[in-house]
């Protein structure tokens, strides 16, 4: 495979006419890339902007933080695949308002979350706590994960022992 | 005999996902039980919907139990399950009390005029925030609350004429059974 030339790229090998400005094109895929970066960045400022859907006149900015953070281990009733930090929902809203509410009563954030499940069960919460309803949940993956060892261990075992019994192991002095 | 192990295999998956299929059938993933079933309700103080002066009071509804029915003018669900109300709600021996949720007043006064008021009274939560309380996430919700302020039963989602003979007429006839 022939190298690309030095100081060229790939769409520039074999050009017969090198471009007018020469030293602007060949800076260009750099600077067009910076740009494209901090394009994608510009968006993902506008993202994050975007996701205090209301502005809410928070004390400091910890507390901003710590709303954030709450409001993202809760789940939205009404569309149940998002957070309340991210829903749209006018119920979310309301939610969120209360939560910021109750942070300004100096409430904890398990009083929050209590006040929650209180009116809309552990449904609210994203990290469901451990109780007897909860318990397959908490402990299934790793039954099933200490089953699946299980499996394997037996089946390795046996095919060991079939291997034995068929074909006592011969050493030739061959690696293969 | 290992033959069949990976058919056993399909089969157990078959079976599990079969199994899924029919639980979803069954029920609805998007409900949310409620926790205030056999709790208390949660005092509210809210106006009617026809007299802003006039306001209820969980105290002032004590001593008769009532179906609390949440309903909004905008709800398409509480369209589909209005002339069900209609047809069985004077049936039902408790009184219906509607409950309009985040609704315009007027709004929900023109829908009711259009097609038909089934409620012996209707009280008006515009910001929705005693719904809350009551955890209501959406429109129509259903509240059984008995003579002593609990609430017995919650149905979530339109009634049918199926789901008020198979479950709320029994729940409104075990409440009455006690009463006796």
């Amino acid at each position: 495979m022939r190298p690309y030339p030095r100081g060229g790229n790939a769409l520039a090998d074999g050009a017969p006419v090198p471009p007018p400005q020469t030293s602007r094109a060949k800076a260009s895929p750099a600077s067009r890339l910076l740009r494209g970066l901090l394009f994608c960045i510009g968006i993902g400022i506008g993202v994050v902007q975007a996701q205090a859907i209301e502005p809410l006149p928070f004390q400091n900015r910890a507390q901003e933080v710590r709303f954030q953070n709450l409001t993202r281990q809760l789940r939205c009733l009404v569309c149940q695949n998002e957070n309340l930090a991210d829903s749209n929902a006018e119920l979310a809203r309301d939610l969120r308002l209360i939560v910021f509410k109750l942070m300004q009563e100096g409430r904890s954030d398990d009083q929050i979350k209590q006040y929650l499940v209180a009116r809309y069960s552990n449904f609210v919460l994203y990290d469901p706590p451990l109780e007897p309803g909860t318990l397959l949940l908490w402990f299934g993956p790793p039954l099933m994960l200490l089953a699946g060892a299980g499996v394997v261990l037996v089946a390795v075992r046996r095919r060991r022992q079939a291997d034995a019994a068929l074909e006592p192991p011969i050493d030739n002095g061959d690696d293969w | 005999m290992s033959r069949y192990l990976p058919l056993l295999g399909f089969a157990l998956l078959v079976a599990l996902f079969g199994f899924g299929i029919w639980w979803n059938t069954q029920h609805d993933p998007d409900e949310v039980p409620s926790p205030l079933i056999d709790k208390p309700a949660p005092a509210f103080d809210l106006p009617t919907l026809d007299d802003p002066a006039h306001r209820v009071t969980k105290a002032s509804m004590l001593g008769k139990p009532y179906l609390l029915n949440v309903f909004a003018s905008w709800c398409v669900a509480c369209g589909e399950e209005h002339p069900v109300l209609m047809a069985e709600g004077p049936g039902l021996g408790v009184p219906l009390v509607g409950y309009n949720y985040k609704d315009k007043p007027e709004d929900a006064r023109n829908w009711l005029r259009a097609h038909g008021n089934p409620y012996d009274m209707v009280i008006a939560d515009f910001p929705g925030r005693t719904a809350i309380d009551f955890g209501v996430y959406g429109a129509p919700e259903s509240f059984l609350v008995d003579a002593h302020g609990v609430i017995r039963y919650k149905h979530i989602g339109p009634f049918t004429p199926q789901s008020i003979r198979q479950e709320l007429k029994p729940a409104i006839a075990a409440l009455a059974r006690e009463d006796r």
